[in-house]
């Protein structure tokens, strides 16, 4: 197994919990009571309507916000400052600085964790290459496609070196075509480096691809909790995608989402 | 160089009218000098308007720079303080009330005939725009960029050095663009309040003497500066934010 990050975090045996979450604005529960497991090096995905809770669950995982009610560990902390600082969040929208290049924008975890300018830009450069970005290196984000943003904006949660990655939304910019080349490259990234992930989307054919469990949230609460067992290995997307087994676990997700 | 058309066109249309109307109503030098007056002066007067010139960009640059300085070090401390902010912001809002030309005189008097009122009375002038779009630059960072910074665990140093800061740059600079059109009105009110040298004090002599033409080709001199020092400013901001689409240019 290649790892590609300098530094992994080996991770521990728990990856994300959260046990009865709820999280309520202005009187009204978005969560109300949540129970979520993502073992370590785990993937689940979370499935909803738009405004069904999935993105304020992230940024309660993600230590930007705190629960009303109920508990979250994310390798093994619980303070929203500790979660903060065990995971890395990668954001709907790519969030790349406009000033800077692709490489410095993937670099920047490396740069705010302390580390010089020019070591992050050699630490960082590797990965370009090796997740099909090469020559991308010095363009501004503005040069650059929807999918390659995407990608840089992965490349820089991922050099984090966090052993948690909370994906929100990864590719719900992106049109059908990219978003499809998207999905099966994470797939191939996160097979060569193994990250406790927990992925928001509304695609539920992306979570299915993606994830080993699929959760849809619907009224606040997990109103099914689907294991994908149709393997993703090996299998050409095409092929899963319109296999019996992949449509029934499709309908049975889009069936809860109500 | 084709957006730089129209204006000149417009312009020398402008100056052969005035040149015109001069001399069919045969208007004297002293009263309102045509346009070849001034030129003619221009050249005349070469030698005196050069001294006064150097005389006069100094205290422009040096007041301009202590301008630009002193304001972004304001607006960064306006920004990390929410209390200074909301006492100080009031107050400078208000010193703007005061006129710059009232004030000249003060400072001559407090500061002597030196440089030191003409940079300061430069630097008063030009340093409102800057701090005013600096803080409000600084303030209008994209939340959900900040947002990104926390979850990739910058610090708050780290927040203002990659995000606020480059992501202020324009609006510092639109705020330092306007103000390098300030400096050169600035530099004459300084000299005019107490000076022996400079194209403010070549203009304060011009008038008894009734040298009208002489005082045109002073205030020729100032516009250009004025205009050099834009051009200059706009010159750094494409060096400086070289991110910027090419959308907007003056």
């Amino acid at each position: 197994m290649v790892h590609l990050v300098v530094e992994p975090k080996v991770a521990s045996g728990v990856g994300v919990s959260l046990e009865g979450v709820v999280r309520t604005f202005g009187g009204k529960p978005v969560l109300d009571g949540v129970d979520v497991i993502v073992p370590a090096a785990g993937r689940v995905g979370i499935v909803g309507r738009s405004g069904a809770g999935k993105s304020t669950l992230l940024s309660l995982v993600a230590g930007l916000d705190d629960p009303d009610g109920g508990e979250i560990n994310v390798g093994g902390a619980a303070r929203a400052k500790d979660r903060l600082a065990r995971c890395a969040l990668m954001p709907q929208r790519d969030c790349l600085l406009p000033w800077r290049t692709a490489l410095d924008n993937a670099a920047l975890a490396l740069e705010n964790a302390g580390i010089r300018r020019r070591e992050a830009r050699r630490r960082a450069a590797p990965l370009f290459a090796r997740l099909g970005l090469a020559g991308a290196e010095q363009l501004r984000p503005a040069k650059l496609s929807g999918g390659m943003r995407q990608r840089v904006a992965f490349l820089r949660t991922l050099l984090t070196g966090k052993a948690v990655l909370l994906l929100d939304e990864p590719f719900g910019a992106l049109d059908a075509i990219t978003r499809a080349e998207l999905q099966e490259w994470l797939g191939a990234v996160l097979a060569a480096e193994p990250k406790t992930v927990l992925l928001v989307t509304h695609d539920v054919e992306e979570a299915l691809l993606l994830c080993d469990r699929v959760l849809v949230l619907a009224d606040g609460r997990v109103a099914a909790e689907l294991e994908v067992d149709v393997r993703r290995g090996g299998a050409p997307r095409r092929e899963l995608v319109t296999s019996q087994a992949f449509l029934e676990l499709r309908e049975r997700a889009l069936e809860a989402i109500g | 160089m084709r957006r730089l058309w129209p204006p000149v066109v417009l312009l020398a249309g402008a100056v052969g009218l005035w040149e015109l109307v001069v001399r069919a109503t045969q208007t004297p030098d002293y009263l309102f000098p045509a346009p070849t007056s001034v030129a003619s002066s221009l050249v005349d007067d070469a030698g005196v308007l050069g001294r006064a010139t150097l005389v006069t960009v100094r205290e422009i640059v040096l007041g301009y720079l202590l301008a630009v300085v002193v304001a972004v070090g304001m607006a960064v401390i306006l920004h990390f303080s929410a209390a200074l902010r909301r006492a100080l912001l009031p107050i400078l809002v208000l010193s703007q009330t005061v006129p710059t030309v009232l004030l000249a005189p003060i400072l001559a008097i407090v500061l002597g005939y030196g440089i030191e009122p003409k940079l300061i009375v430069v630097a008063i002038v030009c340093f409102f725009p800057i701090v005013v779009n600096a803080v409000d630059g600084l303030r209008s960072a994209d939340p959900e960029l900040v947002r990104m910074m926390r979850t990739l665990h910058g610090t708050r140093l780290a927040i203002f050095r990659r995000v606020e800061l480059p992501g202020a740059l324009p609006a510092i600079f639109s705020g330092a663009r306007v103000a390098a059109t300030y400096a050169a009105v600035g530099a004459v009110f300084g000299e005019w309040a107490g000076s022996s040298a400079g194209l403010g004090f070549v203009i304060l002599q011009a008038q008894p003497a009734l040298d009208t033409a002489r005082i045109f080709a002073a205030v020729l001199v100032l516009s250009a500066l004025a205009l050099v020092l834009y051009a200059l400013v706009t010159l750094t901001e494409r060096l400086v934010v070289p991110w910027q689409p090419e959308a907007r240019r003056a």
